[in-house]
């Protein structure tokens, strides 16, 4: 179970998430060619390491935000606001806060 | 000799004996119907042994006799059912279960007894049973036909039917360490811990903190280890944050510090517990990994008899216990663990025949000892045989040449019990789920951890495990493998009976892969996980395959670690309480009425209100009629509804609608549909304008919750610049929806301040104003094709306005609609319903609405993929009307004329037309549309029918009525 630290709450466990795919995915204006526009809605990068995806708080605060985490580890390397730029990560093996994030008190 | 059980020894000398057994008042139970004795402090196992009980089970597959095989979670045979009726559980280890007064287990398996099972007949053919012998063999006719029988024969318990009588619960805890295993290691880890005053949890399987240091007699910082374990026990218990959980194991580790234990209450006499299981979801910052190590069996002929028990384990019933596995026995191993066992037998006035020793040279002091104790050491010797037809009776040693891979000179010995060690094997499954990588060792014969994830740390044997420790450090154990006999008779996995044969069939047959091997074989998957089995399992394929084992890799140690109730993980969440449940306002006035309340997504709806005597259809028709002829009343408060407010609303809304709303008014409602960004249609259901900057989407009742996440997705991923909010109002508004020819009469014989004429309200109309004094918000939409309006009142307020609207249609023979009847007005007007008469390939054309969303110049969320070749081509399903066949069932299959397909499209609804009784439906059929007038076939389990291809709708083409 994913242990995820949204931008507006904290950290709080996955099942309170609700995942939406990656994120940074342009759309594309209308006159794009139906090669364009079909890599638009099916063309997803897979890779192994750092993943780029949007991330619903829909038990909690009810807003999208962005999350960087490792495919094989599943390391959460960065989490940040919607509309934010991809930030720079630290690196594989982050900084502990973001590995195991725990919360204090209840 | 003892009256708690004849194999009971005298209480040893050695003050470091665990207190565990109290020799108090003796314990009666039952075993299989056969009434026994144990003591305070027993598991079943040990009480079983010390009754002399060798057969305690029968095998999974060859029903062969199966004794104790081990002293914990790793036991493979010793399986039983426990407990009564609907409290039962089956395949319980009977080594863990805690013994209390009149506990009563059985095993299911064994016919006509335990001793002597006709089954077996399965053993003495097994040649047929085979890996993958359920493909091979019973093939023809079908499986169907032999897998009740096979079931049967298989020894899985039975499992109970009833209710589960007991309770469960589900917990939450987060700790800055959380320690599993409560041996020597996980004690001193949660001393550290809780030293530093770091939060710990630590967790212990058994009921007693201390594993083997508790009783194996050795010493730990200068103290004997009973006296460490408790002063480190007393030192925890006072300590703050540190919270010790026993009787509890750990099932599975999930990832960002995510364990799952399961905790259990001990079984009392007579009463059950308050709760049962106990199921812990713990976070922690760190996790240290005390889990010890599984002692392996050594494989030869007959390894499974009863009477050859591990020899760690025959030590711990000794000093834990006072039960002496046998009289006279013989010790083999491969390491030095098992001359403490064969030692303390001695010593305990049991005859200790021989120790067999698969190594050609073993530590000098060792030797010396056993020379003492006039043990006879048999080295570079492995079991090759054991003999008895039920429990053992006799072993036969091999001495080992030619580098193992022979044995010449063969003795025998007549014993009535085996212990035998082929050393010890970390348990690391959780270790692995936590990220840990584990690689084989020859020295050790084990898989041992390597590569520890950042926060995870391993301690104690589950780090070290026991090799052949000499006083000059660790040398290489011996084989565990005999190389002599028949390998359809040496036994690899006894829990689901895999003998090498079974290795060997795989490796000829093509499988190479370890997972490959364990999923044909089913080598480890049983419910003990391959605890005993899936490293001998390893070392016999890379011997097969002819590779080093390190280099094969091993299996993938999943969760559960451990099985698990599904009792446990259901927690609370059971019964009633299972899934919340939605009740309309006017629920207890449905369920008064006759109304059949169904479930529709998490609402419970009325789907028909049934009159005395009248069947079901006959209260369909009935209801449907009443609305084409008088007035109908639909609680339709489960429609969702989402208000959207904002100078920037329309704009918002206007690029979610194939429909164009930027011509709406405020007042107007317009039905629109809303498509995924790959063209398909998503939902359908209106837009009220209330004002210029206030809206009021209304949606199917199940996707209430979906769009307004996907508003929401589109506003804040998207679009963020526009000045909009959008608010789930499904709950707080109740729609009460008046229908038929007399609905306006009806109406305004209720107190309201809203002019109701046909020219002040038209269809698609929207009025503010009273009902009842009360502030109500009436649309005049429809979805059954007559006059309708749709009454929104403050949910609390609903019951006084349908009563009104419901006494004043008495006189106009007004009727409650249910769901059922609704579907078949609605049917019967060409009226969509999503999800029935779609699907998620369906895109606007195809159900007839391609020019309306042609016609739309604006973006909207799925445009661009309208015009996509496979979204135009002509020989799509499209939405068509069926009339002139003598039924119509949804779901039957319809095939053109000359066509070669398999199906040329289906019946999505159907039913019989209101006033005439014809059978009439709507159907997806491949191009469709073009073949109006054409006839179809229509296939519906096994019989089929002609119908023909009309358009839509079946009733009122020009809707003269809902416009009346």
């Amino acid at each position: 179970m994913l242990r995820i630290p949204c931008p507006h709450c904290g950290v709080r466990d996955e099942p309170e998430f609700v995942f939406g795919g990656p994120s940074h995915v342009e759309r594309p204006a209308f006159g794009v060619s139906d090669l364009e526009w079909t890599d638009y809605l099916f063309g997803r990068e897979n890779p192994k390491g750092v993943h780029f995806e949007r991330w619903l708080h829909e038990f909690g605060c009810g807003r999208w935000f962005n999350v960087a985490r490792d495919t094989v580890t599943h390391e959460i390397l960065a989490t940040y606001r919607m509309g934010e730029p991809k930030p720079a990560l630290p690196g594989p093996g982050g900084p502990d806060a973001l590995r195991f994030p725990v919360v204090r008190g209840s | 000799m003892s009256a708690h059980g004849p194999y009971r020894v005298a209480r040893g000398g050695d003050s470091s004996v665990d207190a565990a057994l109290r020799r108090g008042s003796p314990l009666p139970f039952w075993f299989n119907g056969s009434a026994c004795t144990g003591v305070e402090g027993d598991t079943l196992a040990s009480a079983l042994l010390a009754n002399g009980v060798r057969i305690v089970a029968r095998s999974f597959k060859f029903h062969r006799p199966r004794g104790v095989f081990s002293c914990g979670v790793e036991e493979p045979s010793a399986l039983v059912q426990w407990g009564e009726g609907a409290g039962a559980t089956p395949s319980v280890r009977s080594t863990l279960i805690r013994l209390c007064a009149g506990l009563d287990a059985r095993v299911p398996s064994g016919w006509p007894s335990l001793d002597f099972d006709v089954g077996r007949v399965l053993d003495f053919t097994s040649p047929l049973w085979i890996a993958g012998f359920y493909n091979k063999l019973f093939k023809w006719p079908g499986w169907s036909l032999y897998e009740p029988v096979i079931r049967h024969l298989a020894g899985f318990g039975t499992a109970p039917t009833g209710a589960d009588p007991d309770r469960y619960e589900t917990r939450h805890a987060h700790c800055d360490v959380l320690i599993i295993g409560g041996g020597a290691a996980g004690l001193r880890a949660a001393w550290e811990a809780a030293a530093r005053g770091a939060r710990t949890i630590l967790v212990e399987q058994s009921s007693q903190l201390g594993g083997r240091a508790g009783w194996d007699g050795s010493r730990i910082d200068g103290q004997p280890g009973d006296a460490w374990v408790r002063g480190v026990r007393e030192t925890l218990a006072r300590a703050r944050d540190v919270r010790i959980l026993t009787d509890t194991f750990a099932a599975g580790h999930y990832g960002h510090g995510v364990t799952t234990l399961v905790e259990s209450a001990s079984p009392r006499e007579g009463a059950r517990p308050a709760i049962r299981e106990r199921y812990w979801i713990v976070r922690a910052r760190r996790l240290v990994i005390a889990t010890g190590a599984i002692e392996q069996p050594l494989i030869f002929c007959n390894n499974d008899r009863p009477g050859i028990m591990l020899a760690g384990a025959a030590h711990a019933y000794l000093r834990r216990h006072e039960v002496a596995i046998g009289r006279r026995v013989v010790v083999a191993t491969n390491n030095d663990s098992a001359y403490a066992t064969a030692r303390d037998l001695q010593a305990a006035g049991v005859e200790v025949l021989a120790i067999a020793d698969s190594r050609r040279t073993i530590d000098a002091a060792i030797q010396g000892q056993m020379g003492k104790l006039s043990i006879p050491v048999l080295t570079g010797s492995i079991p090759v045989d054991s003999h008895g037809f039920g429990a053992l009776s006799g072993v036969s040693i091999g001495r080992l040449s030619d580098e193992d891979r022979r044995v010449d000179e063969v003795r025998q010995f007549s014993c009535d019990a085996l212990a035998v060690s082929g050393g010890w094997n970390p348990s690391l499954a959780l270790f692995s789920q936590a990220g840990g990588k584990l690689s084989y060792r020859s020295e050790s014969r084990a898989l041992e951890p390597i590569d520890s994830p950042k926060d995870v740390s391993v301690v104690g044997a589950a780090a070290q495990p026991h090799a052949g420790t000499t006083s000059s450090g660790v040398t290489a154990i011996g084989v565990r493998i005999s190389p002599a006999g028949r390998s359809d008779r040496q036994w690899v996995d006894l829990r689901h009976d895999v003998t090498v044969a079974d290795l060997e069939l795989a490796i000829r047959e093509g499988y190479s892969s370890i997972e490959h091997v364990k999923r044909y074989t089913t080598v480890g998957m049983a419910n003990d996980q391959g605890k005993t089995s899936n490293i001998a399992a390893l070392e016999i394929v890379a011997r097969l395959r002819g590779l080093p084992v390190a280099q094969l890799g091993h299996t993938t140690p999943r969760p559960p670690v451990m099985p698990v109730t599904l009792g446990a993980i259901a927690g609370r969440a059971v019964g009633d309480q299972f899934a919340p449940s939605r009740q309309l306002p006017l629920h207890e006035w449905h369920v008064a009425h006759g109304g059949v309340m169904e479930d529709f997504g998490e609402w419970k709806r009325p789907t028909v209100y049934l009159l005395p005597g009248e069947s079901r259809a006959q209260a369909i028709a009935r209801e449907a009629r009443t609305v084409r002829t008088a007035a109908g009343l639909l609680d339709g408060s489960s429609l969702g509804k989402i208000e959207v407010r904002g100078p920037d609303a329309l704009a918002f809304l206007d690029r979610f609608y194939i429909n164009n709303l930027t011509t709406l008014q405020p007042g107007r409602v317009r039905y629109g549909i809303m498509l995924r960004e790959s063209g398909t249609i998503l939902d359908d259901g209106t837009v009220v304008m209330l004002a210029p900057d206030q809206f009021l989407v209304t949606t199917t009742s199940g996707n209430a919750g979906r769009i307004a996440n996907w508003l929401q997705e589109w506003r804040q991923c998207e679009w963020p610049q526009l000045r909009v909010a959008c608010t789930p109002v499904t709950d707080q508004w109740a729609v009460l929806s008046l229908t038929g020819p007399c609905a306006r009469e009806i109406l305004a014989s209720v107190p309201t301040d809203i002019d109701l004429s046909p020219e002040a309200f038209p269809h698609l109309g929207v009025r503010e104003g009273r009902v009842l004094g009360i502030p109500a918000r009436l649309y005049r939409v429809s979805f059954t094709g007559e006059l309708g309006y749709e009454i929104n009142v403050p949910a609390r307020s609903a019951p006084a306005v349908w009563e009104a609207l419901w006494n004043a249609g008495q006189s106009r023979g007004i009727q409650p609609l249910g769901i059922d009847a609704l579907m078949l007005l609605r049917m019967e007007k060409g009226f969509l319903h999503i999800g029935t008469d779609t699907d998620g390939t369906t895109v606007p054309d195809d159900v007839g609405w391609g020019n309306v969303a042609a016609a739309k110049a604006a973006d909207f969320v799925g445009k661009r993929s309208l015009p996509l070749p496979e979204h135009v081509r002509p020989d799509r399903l499209q939405l068509v009307g069926l009339v002139g066949a003598t039924d119509l069932a949804a779901g039957a299959h319809l095939r053109l004329a000359s066509s070669h397909a398999a199906t040329d499209g289906w019946i999505t609804s159907a039913g019989r037309a209101v006033l005439s009784g014809e059978p009439i439906g709507l159907a997806l059929l491949r191009g469709g549309r073009a073949l109006t007038g054409a006839s179809v076939t229509v296939h519906d389990e096994g019989r089929t029918s002609t119908a023909r291809i009309v358009g839509l709708p079946h009733f009122d083409s020009r809707g003269s009525r809902m416009h009346a």
